[in-house]
């Protein structure tokens, strides 16, 4: 694979499980794993406009995000394109969902070939610093993952 | 369902505004009942976070409050500690938070006009089925927000949460070099930003006009952004450190966040139309010029066209930003000392959204024991809770999704960024 690659953390790590794409892109950076050389990791609230320009022109994107009430606690799931392509009815700007911004990347013709999100299940999003237990958990086989993810042919 | 004199209206999403929360409107008898904007999560939060915490940690802490105006927490929280400490910054450094602050109001103030708002306009139900018909404005409104993006990054160290703030100043200030190829950028921007005063002037605009006090910093000379003394359109002027003796919170009964209204006078507002109504005899020429051609005239008192100002002030920021980069010297220390001492300090400055206020107490050791943060958005509340009263009153008529729809764009007027007062935003018309 020879395109550009990025890996994307989104979230707040002030509201707690929202935490866990920054921290999964703090435990890569500490790695200094082989398979993340010249890949570009980036921390990203969310915000449709930063998403496009992070991933623009990438082959591949690996999202690294959260939900609730789609699993149990300690749990993650992967999710690739057409998965997380449909756009979602929305709350707020902030609450603009990954599958709005991926359907808004295609209509511009801003969408990378290969969109892979791996999505922590969580329980907690209000105030304060720290992952939940089981969410904290998923931290190590979610970095795993990507790595493995950027190795693959 | 319209010839019904009590109704029910619930919208559970309340969509293209930041943050969330809920709207309320109780229709009975026919008539408008009460108004009241709902806040759920808990309150003030970070002002306890915040208790304990050393004076240098409030603008990385309250940055991450809103993540589409963290340098309006930073430089207000630099303000104030710098002012509990004695510490003025030398001019060098104000003009480079100022650039920063530039940066922050393109990329925000393009994100409400392209992203949330405009497609109201249109007729759109979000900037995805505009960008299917019209991919061009889209793109445009993109551009001309990632250059302001790409100011905070440079100058701030990255987009969102800028890292590189801090009190006295900043951890290191850019090179000339690396503001160069941003002023070729923010050439073109200008010419993009002034398309879109163009564009959004010629919106259709409902025919509204409020009657509140409105409230900004003004700072004669120039258009107050990062600094200035408090002025309202009522006559009142005084300066940020008696901002609590004439700004008064209470809490009310439907709410977690405290409602504002300035002391003996009642509710007001602040954002970009009280900045305009205020200040914009200190616009540039350019941008004086675009607003008459789009038809702003000494005042703006209708709220819909508030749009209007947004692309104004984008014009406006986006020429400051290139007036700041051509007379940029780097300054001969990144940040000046803020030795701390006990005290208590205030600071306020101009958020894309309103006047964004913050005090915090200090002992001798530096530790924060008190924190006070009063967003815009919480400023507004009483306001628009008034407004939507008497723009709900005038069409009863309207079926109920018809209302709903234009009870959420007259929300999106003032572009509550929710998120910095509390979070969570509905909207319920309540009718029955």
């Amino acid at each position: 694979m020879t395109g550009r690659r990025v890996v994307i953390g989104v979230g707040n790590e002030f509201r707690r499980d929202d935490g866990f794409g920054p921290e999964v892109v703090a435990e890569l950076r500490a790695r200094g794993d082989d398979r993340l050389a010249g890949v570009q990791l980036y921390v990203s609230d969310g915000e449709p406009s930063r998403m496009l320009d992070a991933w623009s022109g990438a082959e591949l994107a690996i999202v690294i995000d959260v939900a609730v009430g789609i699993g149990g606690p300690g749990g993650w799931s992967e999710l690739a394109l057409p998965e997380v392509a449909g756009p979602q009815h929305t709350a707020s700007g902030h609450d603009i969902g990954l599958g709005t911004t991926v359907a808004l990347a295609r209509v511009l013709g801003r969408l990378p070939p290969r969109v892979v999100a791996l999505v922590a299940h969580g329980h907690d999003l209000g105030f304060g610093v720290g992952l939940s237990g089981g969410v904290a958990e998923a931290v190590r086989p979610v970095a795993d993952r990507v790595c493995a993810l950027l190795a693959a042919p | 369902m319209t010839h019904r004199s009590d109704r029910l209206i619930d919208v559970r999403a309340l969509a293209r505004v930041e943050g969330e929360g809920a709207m309320h409107v109780r229709v009975r008898d026919g008539a408008v009942a009460g108004v009241r904007l709902e806040i759920y999560e808990p309150p003030r939060f970070f002002e306890a976070f915040l208790r304990g915490r050393r004076h240098t940690e409030p603008p990385d802490i309250t940055a991450r409050i809103c993540g589409i105006c963290p340098v309006a927490y930073q430089m207000s929280a630099c303000a104030a500690i710098e002012d509990a400490c004695g510490v003025t910054v030398p001019p060098s450094l104000a003009d480079l938070r100022r650039l920063l602050y530039c940066g922050e109001w393109i990329e925000s103030h393009t994100l409400h006009i392209y992203l949330l708002h405009a497609p109201d306009f249109l007729g759109y139900p979000s900037a995805l089925d505009l960008a299917k018909d019209r991919r061009d404005l889209v793109e445009r409104g993109l551009t001309l927000k990632k250059t302001g993006n790409d100011l905070i990054e440079v100058v701030g160290g990255r987009a969102i949460h800028p890292v590189n703030v801090r009190v006295g100043g900043f951890h290191r200030v850019p090179a000339p070099a690396d503001l160069a190829p941003l002023r070729e950028r923010l050439r073109v921007a200008l010419d993009q930003a002034l398309e879109t005063v163009r564009w959004v002037a010629g919106f259709d605009f409902p025919d509204f006009r409020h009657e509140h006090e409105m409230l900004a910093l003004t700072e004669p000379g120039r258009y107050a952004i990062e600094s200035g003394t408090v002025a309202t359109t009522g006559g009142l002027g005084f300066g940020v450190r008696e901002f609590e003796d004439h700004v008064i919170e209470e809490h009310v009964p439907h709410s977690t966040a405290l409602h504002a209204h300035l002391a003996g006078r009642g509710r007001y507002l602040t954002g970009p139309a009280a900045r305009y109504t205020l200040n914009h005899r200190w616009l540039s020429p350019l941008a004086r010029e675009v607003a008459a051609e789009a038809g702003l005239g000494a005042e703006c008192l209708n709220p819909y066209r508030s749009i209007i100002v947004r692309a104004v002030e984008t014009v406006y920021a986006v020429e400051e930003a290139i007036r700041l980069i051509d007379c940029y010297e780097p300054p001969s220390e990144a940040a000046v000392p803020v030795p701390p001492r006990a005290g208590t300090g205030r600071g306020a400055t101009e958020a894309p959204r309103g006047t964004l206020f913050h005090r915090y107490e200090l002992d001798a050791a530096g530790l924060v024991t008190s924190a006070r943060i009063v967003p815009p958005t919480s400023q507004n509340q009483a306001a628009v809770e008034d407004d939507l009263g008497r723009f709900v009153a005038g069409r009863l008529d309207l079926p109920d999704d018809r209302l709903t729809a234009e009870c959420e764009q007259a929300i999106r007027n003032y572009d509550p960024c929710i998120s910095c007062a509390t979070h969570f935003l509905d909207l319920r018309v309540d009718r029955g």
